[in-house]
């Protein structure tokens, strides 16, 4: 059993106190009540979760041309984190659907592109399974890891020409937010903790990849 | 000897066509595969409750999709005896020429299968066809044209794997989103007589998707080979 790095505890630490914060110390929304917190880990974990699948293309790309091992396990590691915050945007999703718009599920534009988000790369890990050769798996892996960035914006353009229910874009949006500055700051903290796991995650996870592939004959070398 | 792209992606396209017309195992098994998509799929619904003409673009789309798959998976299955497609990539033949070889092939085949569907769904369904046939047509051949780009790539990658009977789908149905919203929307669209500027968006939305896929598999492709 490895010992927790400081990046990892860091993550851990940031996550808690972002979480404190939002439970105890930032005002109650006042049309949607208690059920508005859900925002302070759904919109992280979405941002996660594109971070981690741009994540996967970039390293995919870079591999196909210098054909590095490390960066197929990148790779590897960055989609399986990815798949887990997705998970988790279509469950807190629902949870927060429920109370305020009176339904767990609509097939609106963007609850749509996550749960194609989440088949594309639920499909890349399967493909990665697989494949029993190392040096194809990382070369087709590869190959759909660029294909789904480029599938993403045609989804997204797909379902926008159905018309869409989700609240529009508080932070990332022309002109200045429209949040109180605590649940703002809340909002920040939040993004800043989930991004920080993100990184022990994907450390960890990519960790447990090398030693795997030590042991693993025939594996990467 | 060197050989051109557009001769050897004719050769390998012809080679596959004429294997599938002197067998004709998939193409008929993928035409009756989807007549009886079209005879199921009516009693899936209450036809006293949804007309036909609003059943008739969504099952055309859906049972186009899976019947592609059929011989999808068929493209790439036949290089797998006696290791062909070894034979294939060590050739003179440019590597982009396989991959567009067996495309067209595909395509060829997605489209007979498609000619089958469509007076099927058109008959069975009592559609008011019309003059709509021309742009339904045109809607079936940029539709088929994406899905044959990606389910081709897909196609040369499943076969390697364990279960490629059940990754295929599972790796090239996303994809096929943006393709079948289009064709279904616009399909409905048009049966009911809506005005050409409501189409209008969605034929813009397939263009886009066939030329950036087109080009991006065909770029791929070479990728998916050891160095």
């Amino acid at each position: 059993m490895n010992r927790p790095t400081p990046l990892t505890l860091a993550a851990i630490v940031a996550v808690l106190a972002a979480t404190a914060r939002a439970i105890f110390f930032t005002p109650l929304e006042a049309v949607q009540g208690p059920a508005q917190k859900i925002l302070y880990v759904h919109a992280p974990a979405a941002w996660v979760a594109f971070l981690a699948f741009g994540v996967v293309a970039l390293v995919s790309i870079v591999y196909l041309w210098l054909r590095d091992d490390r960066l197929d396990r990148i790779a590897e590691s960055s989609a399986e984190v990815g798949v887990v915050f997705t998970t988790v945007v279509l469950i807190t999703g629902p949870l927060w659907g429920k109370p305020v718009w009176g339904t767990y599920w609509t097939w609106d534009a963007r609850l749509t592109l996550t749960l194609f988000l989440w088949f594309v790369y639920v499909g890349y890990l399967l493909l990665r399974g697989a494949v029993e050769d190392p040096a194809m798996r990382a070369r087709y892996s590869a190959v759909l890891g660029i294909l789904g960035a480029l599938l993403i914006p045609f989804i997204h353009l797909s379902v926008y020409l159905f018309r869409t229910l989700h609240p529009l874009p508080v932070l990332m949006k022309p002109g200045a937010p429209s949040m109180p500055r605590e649940m703002l700051i809340t909002l920040l903290a939040a993004f800043a903790a989930f991004t920080l796991l993100y990184a022990a995650l994907l450390r960890t996870r990519y960790r447990y990849a090398v030693e795997r592939d030590a042991m693993t004959p025939g594996g990467f070398a | 000897m060197g050989v051109g792209l557009a001769g050897a992606t004719w050769a390998i396209a012809r080679k596959d066509l004429l294997i599938e017309l002197r067998t004709r195992t998939t193409f008929i098994a993928a035409g009756v595969f989807a007549l009886l998509g079209v005879s199921i799929f009516y009693f899936a619904w209450d036809p006293t409750a949804i007309p036909a003409v609003d059943l008739a673009p969504g099952v055309l789309w859906v049972i186009f999709t899976f019947s592609g798959l059929l011989g999808l998976h068929r493209s790439f299955g036949l290089e797998q005896e006696s290791r062909a497609i070894d034979a294939l990539v060590t050739s003179a033949a440019p590597r982009e020429s396989i991959f567009l070889g067996k495309a067209l092939a595909n395509l060829v085949f997605v489209l007979a299968v498609q000619a089958i569907a469509i007076p099927a769904v058109a008959l069975m369904y009592n559609l008011p066809l019309g003059g709509t046939v021309l742009a339904l047509a045109g809607f079936a051949v940029l539709a088929s044209v994406g899905l044959v780009a990606v389910g081709t790539l897909f196609s040369a990658m499943a076969v390697n794997t364990r279960m490629a009977e059940l990754l295929l789908p599972v790796l090239a149905l996303p994809f096929f989103v943006p393709i079948v919203m289009p064709a279904a929307q616009a399909t409905a669209k048009l049966l009911a007589g809506r005005p050409a500027d409501e189409i209008y968006s969605w034929l813009k939305l397939l263009l886009a998707f066939d030329l950036v896929f087109v080009f991006a598999c065909t770029m791929i492709y070479p990728w998916t080979f050891e160095e």
